[in-house]
């Protein structure tokens, strides 16, 4: 995301690679070409520096076909119908519990994986929660569910605004003042009822179906003032100045900043992880059960824990990864920005989620459109 | 063709038989040579054999499609409904389960449907689906008659230019065309810019995330559907009707009204069930121009599948909504049927 050239670049170089393998496949190579490795890699969109994959293809002869995806409800259905032909995929760690215990994936073989002396102990702590002992999984990074906001817009309507707080949505008095220029939500219930939850002081994480139903009020009150709930299109209309804040994931607002910032279009894009805490999420590799491919997604998934490697994924993307080691070769606008690496006071303000049962979940997704669509 | 037996005109009686002789005959010869080919006549035996006759093989075709495209994968989303749902892969219950001594079990339940009567949301997105359906319905036919009108009117070395152009922009990905509404209609849109210099407006107007910008949306994607079938409709129709009606002193709106809309109603029929039937599950559309207050069928069926995981539920909803619109479509298929015979 740093320089658009560099993508397009990106983009003709895989496709004369990609040219230049179907040339190959065309010809009959016979046991050299059924010998070819592969690992099939399915990821989040915009999540990748891609010079990583061909470092990797280089150093390894693997082949990497790689895919994207943008919502965890889109991998898990694909997920759970089986079949997927993934060898590595990645999600967040509420949904990965789940499809672990439907049976989905395989467990990890940590003899295969001397990279994993290099993760860091405060994250795979906290990913523990979602994958016991991390026996299936491997943290690949890490961010927060805060506020992204239009400092000019924002300043311009409220010059006191509590930008560090849940009020500038939460509070109806403070949200109404920004109704006018855009407010952008996540639809992703999952994420939105605990920090509803969290902001009138009952437990983010709670399970139970009495508690939740309150979220329904603090959502309902501000909901007159939310223009979308959407996962992604915050991301551009934050950069392009059509919103004035969005709540959403701490990485995409980075880069709507430094796409604003690149367009020089006199938009400043602020984050902020708000201070009465914000959800901690884990974007999570892990192996489906029926992958054809094991020993090179276990190549893979190493080579990915190499510090060196890691640092990179994070310079590019602007998230946080779970890689102890791969710190030193961060650059100093992502380990020393606090958006991206919290503080430790702030870290501990963070909370963290479980999945919900399915009767539970019925009762969120029920609410969650009852807010949405104000029935 | 389908001119009945019992008025028989002589002059089609000929071209029928002249057309289908000449037909037959060169099937017949193409059947000649193919038997040479022992794989082709191993196949025209075992058939002969199962009592597959050249005729019944024809009319099974059809049937064939039907059963392979629409009768299974409809029995699968029905199998799927009378599950419950499960943390597994798939996730939901079989519909047999295998018990001690080879006997098997069948568990289906029909709580899913119950679910759905309970809850107000699902039938409100019904009703709101059918809602916003028949008013893009209406709203394409005021749109499309006038169009469809003028290019059957037109003179005749333009209609197949102003065909074109009806057509042309189907050439471009629905996604695509979907997507460019989003430019031209949100805030700082070319919508809006081109309102403001104009000075018809001071502020924007908001239509992106609104019912408005899926009416817009809607009625521009199908509105093809609905000026082709009037096209063709208007195109055929008699003009010396309009001139009798001239001749016996009718004023030109009265002969539009008495006239040309009566004769035009085929036309106008198939254009609002191709219109109606797709707007009605339409999801697209809805996501990308609508805002979260927009209720259709399509996305509560997106959400229950994918936000909650609910494939029995969700396989339920999808068989309510092909009940509702089976109805529409058997109407429209004795219409079609009716308009045969009536034109034959």
């Amino acid at each position: 995301m740093k320089s658009r050239n560099r993508e397009i670049d990106m983009n003709r170089k895989s496709f004369l690679a990609s040219a230049v393998a179907a040339a190959a496949l065309a010809l009959p190579l016979g046991p050299l070409a059924a010998q070819e490795k592969v690992v099939n890699v399915f990821n989040w969109s915009d999540y990748i520096d891609e010079s990583i994959l061909e470092d990797f293809e280089k150093k390894t002869g693997i082949r990497v076909v790689y895919d994207v995806f943008d919502s965890n409800e889109v991998l898990e259905t694909k997920l759970l119908a089986g079949g997927t032909g993934y060898d590595v995929v990645v999600p967040s760690g509420t949904f990965l519990a789940r499809q672990i215990q439907a049976g989905v994936f395989q467990q990890l073989d940590a003899d295969k994986l001397p990279n994993l002396a290099n993760m860091w102990g405060v994250v795979t702590d906290r990913t523990a929660k979602y994958d016991p002992g991390n026996a299936y999984s491997i943290n690949y990074m890490w961010g927060t569910t805060g506020i992204g906001y239009n400092e000019e817009k924002i300043l311009e309507r409220m010059p006191d605004a509590p930008v560090d707080s849940w009020r500038m949505l939460f509070d109806p008095e403070v949200a109404s003042k920004f109704a006018d220029c855009g407010i952008h939500v996540l639809d992703a219930p999952t994420e939105m009822i605990p920090a509803a939850l969290n902001y009138i002081g009952e437990d983010p994480d709670s399970q139970d179906p009495e508690v939740i139903r309150k979220a329904e009020a603090a959502l309902s009150a501000v909901r007159p003032y939310i223009q979308k709930f959407h996962n992604s299109e915050y991301i551009n209309a934050l950069a392009n100045g059509d919103i004035c804040m969005a709540v959403g994931w701490s990485g995409d607002v980075l880069q709507a900043r430094d796409r604003a910032d690149e367009a020089d279009n006199g938009v400043t894009i602020k984050y902020v992880a708000p201070n009465e805490g914000a959800l901690m999420w884990f974007d999570q590799m892990a192996i489906p059960s029926d992958a054809r491919n094991v020993e090179e997604a276990h190549t893979f998934l190493n080579y990915i824990m190499s510090p060196e490697v890691m640092a990179k994924a994070s310079n590019y993307v602007y998230y946080a990864n779970g890689n102890e080691a791969s710190q030193q070769f961060l650059e100093e606008d992502v380990i020393d920005d606090p958006a991206i690496y919290p503080t430790p006071d702030a870290l501990a303000t963070l909370y963290t989620t479980t999945p919900y049962a399915p009767k539970v979940q019925r009762v969120v997704t029920r609410l969650w459109t009852k807010v949405k669509s104000g029935q | 063709m389908a001119r009945s037996a019992k008025e028989p005109d002589p002059r089609q009686e000929v071209a029928y038989l002249q057309g289908d002789g000449a037909a037959a005959g060169t099937l017949s010869g193409l059947h000649a040579r193919l038997l040479l080919l022992p794989p082709y006549r191993i196949l025209v035996t075992v058939l002969k054999r199962l009592g597959v006759s050249g005729r019944n093989a024809v009319i099974a075709i059809p049937y064939l499609w039907l059963l392979a495209f629409f009768l299974a994968p409809f029995l699968i989303v029905l199998k799927i409904s009378l599950a419950e749902v499960v943390v597994a892969q798939p996730p939901y219950t079989p519909l047999f389960v295998f018990v001690e001594d080879g006997f098997i079990a069948i568990q289906a339940s029909l709580e899913n449907y119950l679910f759905l009567l309970e809850d107000s949301l699902y039938w409100k997105s019904y009703l709101s689906s059918l809602r916003i359906a028949l008013v893009s319905t209406v709203l394409t036919l005021l749109i499309g008659f006038p169009i469809a009108y003028g290019m059957a009117r037109a003179p005749k070395r333009w209609r197949f230019a102003l065909l074109m152009m009806v057509i042309l922009p189907f050439w471009t990905s629905f996604l695509i065309r979907v997507y460019a509404w989003i430019g031209i209609l949100k805030k700082e849109g070319l919508l809006n810019l081109a309102l403001t210099q104009l000075g018809l407006i001071s502020e924007p107007l908001t239509i992106l995330n609104t019912d408005i910008a899926v009416y817009i949306g809607i009625v521009y994607s199908y509105l093809p559907f609905m000026v082709l079938p009037l096209y063709a409709n208007l195109e055929k129709m008699d003009l010396s009707l309009l001139e009798a009606a001239a001749d016996l002193g009718c004023r030109p709106i009265k002969a539009f009204w008495v006239i040309t809309v009566p004769l035009s109603l085929p036309g106008i029929i198939a254009g609002s069930f191709l219109v109606f039937i797709p707007a009605m599950g339409e999801f697209v559309i809805p996501d990308l121009l609508g805002g979260s207050q927009t209720l259709m069928i399509g996305k509560t069926l997106w959400s229950e599948f994918f936000n909650n995981r609910d494939w029995p539920l969700s396989s339920a909803v999808a068989v309510i909504l092909l009940l509702v619109l089976v109805v529409p479509i058997m109407l429209f298929q004795r219409m079609q049927e009716k308009t045969a015979k009536a034109e034959g």
